[in-house]
């Protein structure tokens, strides 16, 4: 990074500090956790489309896809979340491959044989000539669906006991006045839903935080990874031996999702405030009546 | 219409040649000096990376680097993440079930205990080795209580804090660690070298025998022009194990 650090081994103090804190390995450990905050990004509308959708499905006076709604929320959620991220990623990898593996050669090989998983080169999901970023990119695809899923789960919960919490003499004002039940749907339900389903949808969101370690088992490397990796004692095969100091860096960890999860709370809180506006429930009457005082 | 279809097949043709010159190579990068990352890049390095890199340019091959963990990295190998592993992974007949190797391309490297205190019973203390490793599975053999960790780095500091009486490991592991440690660490008696294993060798699918016969090849090459052993001597000292 600096011109001065071409050679550690000279250095001492803080000038080895401030060139052991922007060696390669660490501009590497900073970029993971812009990798965390992508994936966070990217799992949460994910995961709240396919709760929407599989609060809905539970809803639905379509018998198979209410079974289908009930199943997909009891099953996932039945099933310990680390199960799920270890199947999967590798359900979904080799799904795709044996697909293109179909399609794409003229081979009339079985993909399982033995112990081994073998499709032909062109169907390699990413290629083996792609660019390393595409074989991260990927991965992290693979890691955004599997989160999605589980996490879509506990959210069709949530947004499905939201939506029973609504009050039934709303909808039936609603049905009074002429509306399809598709507007009342749209118009009265899911508005006002949202209040009710955000205690639920904060916890989750919170748990979502904390379950991002579990990147490391899908083979992204995360921000635990580079910090076991680069807190684990070096000797002096490495440009900048230092002692056992994963005790630092799991501090680091301690602090980014503290602070994460501090500032989640306080979004959090002001959504709460915005939606309680106007509605029927203790907090909006709190509102109301602050307001006329 | 007919030479689109042979046009086609022909540029498929080709693209799949094209394709299989690029060999993913599997590696730990935790297991100084065999293979660990690079502060400066990033990149992994080590013993292995140079020999795997000097392995490809022999054969004509491009070669990139995969990182994945020691747990999973045979389960990874044989679903077709990557071709082949250059991880520090010794010939035994229970991996020869699953993935197949080439010819050593190290000699039988020994092992050997590191503890606090040079009159560690290894017998019937407790004893941290890597999970998977044959190291682990000699452990299990003696009367020690074995205690596993998923990456070598966390066996060493197991036996810094006290939690494990002694580690056992590859010894040009542990060479470094021990003669670095300013006295804290020391080889326990009697346990300094512990032949074990048939060698280190790469680890391919059993269904790749083209590519385990192009490796051979290489690695008898360098063997027979001694460039083989100027990189064990490079990367492990003066004193390392070289082949005849």
């Amino acid at each position: 990074m600096f011109s001065y650090c071409t050679d550690p081994s000279s250095l001492e103090g803080l000038v080895w500090l401030s060139c052991y804190l922007t060696s390669g390995t660490h501009l590497l450990f900073y970029a993971s956790f812009g990798t965390v905050l992508l994936l966070l990004a990217l799992t949460a509308p994910v995961a709240l489309v396919l709760g929407y959708g599989g609060a809905m499905a539970s809803r639905s006076r379509i018998v198979p896809l209410r079974l289908f709604g009930k199943v997909y929320t009891s099953m996932v959620r039945g099933v310990p979340d680390i199960i799920f991220f270890l199947f999967v990623p590798i359900a979904l990898d080799q799904g795709f491959e044996w697909v293109r593996h179909q399609v794409l050669c003229d081979s009339d090989l079985p993909v399982w044989q033995g112990n081994d998983f073998v499709v032909c080169p062109a169907a390699k999901l990413p290629l083996n000539s792609a660019a390393p970023w595409v074989h991260d990119a990927y991965g992290i695809f693979l890691a955004v669906i599997a989160f999605s899923v589980v996490f879509g789960a506990f959210a069709a919960n949530v947004l499905y006991g939201a939506m029973q919490a609504v009050p039934r003499a709303q909808l039936e004002t609603a049905e009074a006045y002429g509306m399809t039940p598709r507007q009342v749907n749209r118009r009265v339900l899911v508005p006002q839903m949202w209040t009710y389903a955000l205690p639920g949808l904060s916890n989750l969101w919170m748990i979502l935080i904390k379950a991002t370690p579990l990147l490391f088992l899908l083979g992204v490397e995360d921000v635990v990874y580079w910090a076991r990796e680069l807190g684990g004692s070096k000797t002096s095969a490495f440009a900048y031996p230092h002692p056992d100091w994963r005790l630092y860096y799991f501090l680091a960890l301690l602090v980014f999702y503290l602070l994460m999860t501090w500032i989640s709370g306080r979004v959090l809180d002001r959504v709460t405030r915005r939606l309680s506006r106007g509605q029927a429930t203790m907090g909006g009457e709190a509102q109301r009546k602050g307001a006329v005082a | 219409m007919k030479s689109l279809t042979i046009a086609a097949a022909a540029l498929a043709l080709t693209a799949g040649l094209a394709q299989a010159q690029t060999v993913r190579m599997g590696t730990e990068g935790a297991y100084a000096p065999y293979n660990f990352i690079d502060d400066a890049t990033g990149e992994v390095t080590g013993f292995e990376i140079e020999l795997g890199n000097e392995l490809c340019r022999r054969a004509g091959l491009d070669c990139t680097w995969v990182r994945n963990d020691w747990d999973s990295i045979i389960p990874n190998l044989v679903s077709g993440n990557y071709d082949t592993i250059l991880a520090g992974m010794n010939i035994n007949e229970e991996r020869k079930q699953v993935v197949q190797f080439t010819q050593p391309y190290t000699p039988a490297m020994p092992s050997a205990y590191a503890a606090l205190s040079a009159d560690v019973d290894v017998e019937g203390g407790v004893v941290a080795a890597q999970t998977n490793t044959i190291q682990a599975g000699h452990v299990a053999e003696t009367g020690a209580t074995l205690l596993e960790f998923p990456n070598p780095d966390q066996t060493v500091a197991a036996v810094r804090n006290g939690e494990a009486d002694a580690v056992f490991a590859d010894k040009d592991f542990l060479v470094p660690i021990v003669e670095e440690s300013g006295g804290e660490l020391v080889w326990v008696e009697g346990g300094e070298t512990v032949p074990l294993g048939e060698g280190i060798g790469m680890a391919l699918r059993q269904s790749d025998n083209d590519l385990r016969e192009t490796f051979d090849a290489q690695i008898s090459g360098m063997k027979e022009d001694g460039s083989l052993n100027e990189l064990i001597v490079k990367w492990f000292g003066d004193d390392a194990l070289t082949f005849e």
